[in-house]
This record gives structure tokens, sequence and C-alpha cells, in this order.
């Protein structure tokens, strides 16, 4: 089952740490991010990926929704 | 894999080179030894240009604080990252923003100017940059505790548009230089308040600097928060590039004094320089970024970051005020007094809007 998490409106760098602690605890599988500016994408994009996840953004109403798998 | 290495961080790259360069190069054009940019006291000097504090030395509208917001702009405009937010815990970023501001005028510097205190030759930078990276990482226990100002809300675009609305009211001043009969517009006619590049040179220097760092996101203080928290070296390339560009520059420049005795705008008092950073160092941490990052932040249209701006203005006034800015003699009378309770006041917030406070909390309940 996919998981999410919404880190709209925190500010750097509780999102990235947010989402890292997720995937830590996940391991593996989908997890959806809500996210509202542009340092967090990034942030969260370059930790994902380092850690080997596939990151997919999608723009949506000047926010992303990311969908992080392995 | 070297190539991927300096392919991924390219841009942070030639921030860090263009900060330190053009840093090194508005000095030899005239912003005082060692503080081609220091935000901390670009901002109190800002205070000092407008009466907020009357120490006749440190009085000048710096129009890189100015230029660093409006590139800041450009590029959230541009990129269309232009957000305008507010509402995450705005009074507690006044007073980390405030409590930051002591600390680095015991120590004399922000931490960009700690950086370029250091590859000037400044041994007492060491101190320094030993106390922000201690700061930092007390702040990151908290942060690893739950610690959280709250999520803000998105608003009214002209909430956004203040700081910058802000800064263009300081440029008007800056160019027409009003002479009101209080004394107001002040403008240093010695020291270093009277030291300063080329205005639109400054100007436009700070505008690129804030474009670039707005797209990097480069922050000196995020720059060993990653490092420590998340194994992020993203941002330290950055800082690394910046101090070597610096270094560099120094030399060719011939800027380069090594030494700890009569270093430009510094004193010796190494627990000081160590205990003011300790406290500029929490006080960024637990508000999310540097001086620097908070001016870029206030340019895209994040009002809690321009509420921290503004709290740093105003506790440079109190700094002064209350003789608690450090000379070339050493910490000022109430400088490690103010240091001290700063701490205190930083760990009180940090305990109280961390988990551990939050139990405390729910346990009453």
């Amino acid at each position: 089952m996919n998981q999410s998490i919404d880190v709209r409106g925190l500010s750097c760098p509780l999102p990235v740490v947010a989402v890292r602690n997720k995937l830590l605890e996940m391991k593996k599988g989908i997890l959806e991010v809500l996210v509202d500016t542009g340092t967090s994408k990034d942030n969260i994009t370059r930790m994902a990926t380092s850690a080997g996840w596939k990151v997919e953004i999608r723009e949506e109403s000047e926010e992303y929704l990311m969908v992080i798998s392995k | 894999m070297l190539k991927e290495f300096f392919c991924f961080r390219k841009y942070i790259i030639f921030t860090g080179v263009f900060i330190g360069i053009s840093a090194t190069v508005l000095q030899k054009l005239g912003n005082p030894p060692n503080m081609g940019i220091c935000v901390a006291c670009m901002e109190r000097d800002i205070a000092g240009a407008l009466g907020l504090h009357r120490a006749a030395v440190v009085q000048y509208i710096r129009p890189e604080i100015i230029g660093m917001v409006f590139g800041s702009l450009i590029a959230a405009l541009i990129f269309k990252e232009f957000k305008a937010r507010s509402g995450s815990a705005p009074l507690v970023r006044f007073v980390l923003g405030f409590l930051a501001m002591i600390g680095a005028l015991v120590f004399l510097g922000c931490p960009w100017r700690t950086l370029l205190r250091l590859v000037g030759g400044d041994g007492s930078a060491i101190f320094g940059l030993a106390g922000l990276v201690a700061g930092i990482w007390i702040g990151i226990l908290f942060i690893r505790s739950g610690y959280n100002l709250g999520r803000n809300q998105r608003t009214y675009p002209l909430v956004g548009w203040i700081m910058p609305l802000i800064m263009m009211g300081l440029f008007l001043l800056l160019l027409f230089r009003p002479q009101l009969p209080s004394g107001a517009v002040f403008f240093s006619s010695q020291g270093p308040g009277s030291q300063h590049a080329p205005l639109f040179i400054a100007l436009l220097v700070a505008m690129v600097i804030g474009f670039l760092a707005q797209r990097t996101r480069f922050c000196t203080v995020a720059a060993v928060r990653d490092v420590i928290l998340i194994k992020d070296t993203y941002l330290f390339t950055g800082v690394i590039s910046l101090l070597l560009a610096a270094l560099v520059s120094n030399l060719i420049l011939k800027q380069f004094q090594p030494g700890f005795q009569n270093q430009p705008i510094a004193h010796t008092n190494q627990w000081w320089n160590f205990g003011g950073m300790v406290l500029a160092g929490l006080a960024f941490t637990l508000a999310g970024g540097c001086p620097g990052r908070q001016l870029f932040l206030s340019g895209e249209g994040d009002a809690d970051a321009a509420v921290f701006v503004l709290g740093m203005i105003a506790g440079a006034a109190f700094v002064h005020n209350f003789a608690a800015a450090s000379s070339a003699q050493g910490p000022g009378l109430w400088g490690p007094a103010s240091v001290i309770a700063g701490l205190i006041i930083c760990l009180v917030i940090g305990f109280s809007m961390s988990d551990l406070g939050k139990k405390k909390m729910e346990d009453k309940k």
C-alpha cells in the first residue's frame, strides 16, 4: 500500500528530515510526498536519489506531488 | 564519478566561487577589511543609518542587503517560485533574529564574515567558526527531538512583497540621502560605516548573488547542518568553494594577513568569539538558515524570514544601545551577559517547541 506524507508549510530542514525518517522506516515501497517549495523538492530529491530511491515529480497548482519508490 | 560530482554540483560551486571572489573584490573596492559581505554587519549599519542606534562609525545603508533581496525576488519571479507565505511562529523568529545578531556582534561577524575573516588570515575566526559549528550542533539536537516552529500558510501576495518594498524604500533613502532635522539619514564619516564600494557595483554584485543563491539554495548554516543531520554535502560544497575562491582572491589582491593580533574589526577574546557564535549558530539553526538565506527567502515571499531579518536589525540596535557590541578591545560591557541570556532563551525555545516540551505539556493536561 502506498504511504503518504504532507510536508507543506514546514520550514527547512523539516521536510527532508520527515521524508528521510519515513523512507528509513519503509525500506521499500511507494511514498507520496506533498511539497510546496522548490527548496524542499530539491532537498528531498537529492536525499532520496542518493539513498537509491526513484523520484517522480508532478507539479500541481504551484505545489509538487513527489512519488518516491524503490 | 568525479565528473558526475561536479556536474551535479556545478551551480552551487559557481555560487560559492562567485560570492568568494565578489566579496573580496568589494573589499578591494572600498568595503571594510575582511567584510566584503557580512550580512549581520551590513544590517547593523542599516540600523545605524536609520538612527535605531547612534554608534557613529557604523551607519550606512548597505546596498548589498538590498541587492540580495532584489536578486532573489527576480529569480523567484522568473522561475515561478515567488510564493507569499507566513504564520510559522513569526514572533519567535523575530526573537531568534534578535538573538542571532547579539551573538554575531559579540564575535563581530555573521557566518559569511566568519569565513571571510578566516581566509583574510584572522586566526580568531577559527574560534568563531568552532562556536558556529557548536551552535548548529545544539540546534540539530533539537531538530532531532522534533523541534518545529509550525507550518506556514499561503497568504495574500502583498505580504510577500512587503520585504522587497522595504528594501526599495531603503534604496530610495540611499539614493537621495534626505537630511532630516533629527540628523537622519545617518551616514558615517569615519570608521567601517564610511568604507564602502561604489553603490551600483555593490548593488549589482549583490543582485547576482541573490539570484544565484535563490536558485541554488545557498546557505552557510544549512551547509554544516545537512552534513551532520542528513549526510548531504551539497551545500557544504558551496561553502568550501567560497572559502577557496576567497582565499585565492585574497592572495592575488594581497589581502591575506595571517595572525591573531591587529586584525581588522576583530578582537582576540577567544572565549567570547566562540560564545558569540555558539549563540548565533544556534539561533540561525532554530530559524532554519543563515542570515543570507533569510534574505533570499524574504525575497521569494517568505514573510517569516522577513520577520527574522527585522529581528536582526532590531537586535543590532539593542546591541549598540546597550553596550553589548564588541570592539577591537574586546566584548562590550554587557556583551557576555547578553550572550548568556540569549543562549538561555534559545534553549527554552528549542526545548519548549520540540517533542521534549510537548510531552511535558501533554503530561500536564
